[in-house]
């Protein structure tokens, strides 16, 4: 479809890309969206992220922006006549991105440990999961939302993970919800959102991708605790 | 609102210096209590709950936590001296590169520091310094003519880098290999905003002997 104003380069299992179709549909913007080959990655993503070569990538007018927290503000500023993701005062929006980047810093690592490996490294991932959980349960506590009444940035960076609980509860033998209530109310109250609920994919789908991944790749192969090399080429930090 | 703007800050620390430094060049004034970090205080304990870390900012009562949070926080503010362009792209542009600053040009620094100059690490750190390196396109600051949020995210390449490889007896930021952000670490340093809140050498060298100094 060429001449499209808004393209988002993605990867359909991605909780980081996930962040960034929400925020198009909060906003109600029409776009392009490519599904990426991350083993084969295409001239234009190289082309757009030259640094990281990781999706997601928005590209609106010709004109690339890289790293999902980062394009979710980008869509909220350019679209700025509608349905607001920031709060508009200064020291909400720093709480805000407060929020945003602790979920950018912890909730990765720790879900992957769940998700990658067994045993010990598996346990320790699901205490570390669990305790960054109970940490963000905390601050939403009896708000609907992570800054009180309007859904927004914050939700937004977490929520995506949603849609690999259940592939994290399968694979650790471990409910979320039993340690975690507030959060998984939070969730699904997101859920009800047409924007959360029309970007997740369904967890049962995320949860074949993963059984597929790893037997593609083979157990025999799963990565050294030091080095996520392989995995992170499919699942974009960014 | 009184305006009352406290800093909780640990000596020459990079990272409270990025918000010194926003502090300064937006002209505001504001106290600096040093923090214990082997014995942390309550007042720190209890605006920084989650990582207990310091740079903290406390505006009038409310704290803000992580340094490049507060700066962007202090931008929202005061309006003087943006530390970000006014339109939504350039913005995004500037957020990208000081968070890669952070994520990726920082610790590969660190990572050579730490193995005292091992060839791997200072060839990571080297492909990291390259981007930024062409990212400067031949202006004075990655803001062009002024500071922004980029060149204050990497206020550690500026100088703590250079003591730390000195204390360490490496180099990593080599002229020949680097001469535009060579040339950037002493503009960057000789602004009044970064010279005003930049620790001695000296006494920096000799933490960084003590931190990372060969055993």
């Amino acid at each position: 479809m060429a001449g499209s104003d808004v393209i988002l380069l993605d990867f359909w299992p991605s909780m980081f890309g996930m962040r960034v179709r929400i925020a198009l549909a909060e906003k109600g913007i029409k776009y392009e969206y490519r599904e990426q080959d991350l083993q084969n990655k295409s001239a234009l993503l190289l082309e757009m992220n030259p640094i990281h070569k990781k999706i997601p990538v928005l590209i609106h007018k010709g004109k690339a922006i890289n790293e999902s927290n980062i394009i979710v503000q980008y869509i909220d500023e350019t679209w700025n006549d509608k349905s607001p993701l920031m709060p508009s005062d200064p020291y909400a929006r720093a709480q805000a991105r407060f929020w945003a980047d602790y979920v950018d810093k912890k909730v990765y690592d720790a879900s992957k440990k769940i998700w990658v490996f067994t045993g010990e490294e598996q346990e320790k991932g699901k205490k570390e999961f669990i305790e960054i959980m109970k940490v963000l349960e905390g601050q939403i506590g009896d708000k609907p939302y992570f800054m009180g009444e309007s859904f927004g940035y914050a939700d937004i960076s977490l929520v995506t993970f949603y849609s690999w609980f259940y592939t994290c509860e399968t694979l650790g033998n471990f409910s979320i919800e039993k340690e975690c209530p507030k959060l998984i109310a939070w969730a699904k109250r997101c859920m009800q959102r047409e924007s959360v609920s029309k970007s997740l994919p369904d967890s049962k789908k995320i949860y074949e991708f993963w059984n597929d991944m790893k037997s593609k790749l083979g157990h025999e192969h799963v990565p050294e605790v030091e080095n996520f090399g392989s995995f992170h080429v499919w699942f974009s930090t960014g | 609102m009184t305006n009352e703007v406290t800093l909780h800050s640990f000596l020459g620390s990079p990272f409270s210096c990025r918000v010194k430094i926003a502090l300064n060049l937006k002209g505001i004034k504001y106290e600096v209590i040093e923090e214990n970090l082997s014995e942390k205080g309550p007042e720190l304990l209890k605006y920084n709950p989650v990582y207990k870390k310091i740079p903290v900012l406390v505006h009038d009562g409310n704290p803000v936590s992580e340094s490049l949070v507060i700066v962007e926080y202090v931008n929202d503010a005061w309006g003087q001296v943006p530390l970000l362009p006014q339109d939504a792209y350039g913005k995004a542009q500037v957020r990208f590169w000081a968070k890669f600053v952070d994520d990726k040009c920082i610790p590969a620094l660190l990572k050579v520091v730490r193995s005292h100059g091992e060839e791997q690490a200072v060839a990571e750190a080297h492909e990291q310094l390259q981007f930024l390196e062409n990212e400067l396109k031949g202006n004075k600051f990655f803001g062009g003519d002024n500071i922004n949020l980029v060149d204050i995210a990497a206020s550690y390449i500026s100088f703590w880098l250079g003591a730390a490889e000195e204390a360490v007896g490496i180099k990593v930021l080599n002229k020949d290999k680097f001469p535009k952000l060579t040339e950037w670490c002493d503009n960057y340093i000789n602004c009044q905003a970064v010279k005003d809140c930049l620790p001695t050498r000296d006494a920096t060298i000799g933490i960084y002997k003590m931190r990372f100094g060969k055993t």
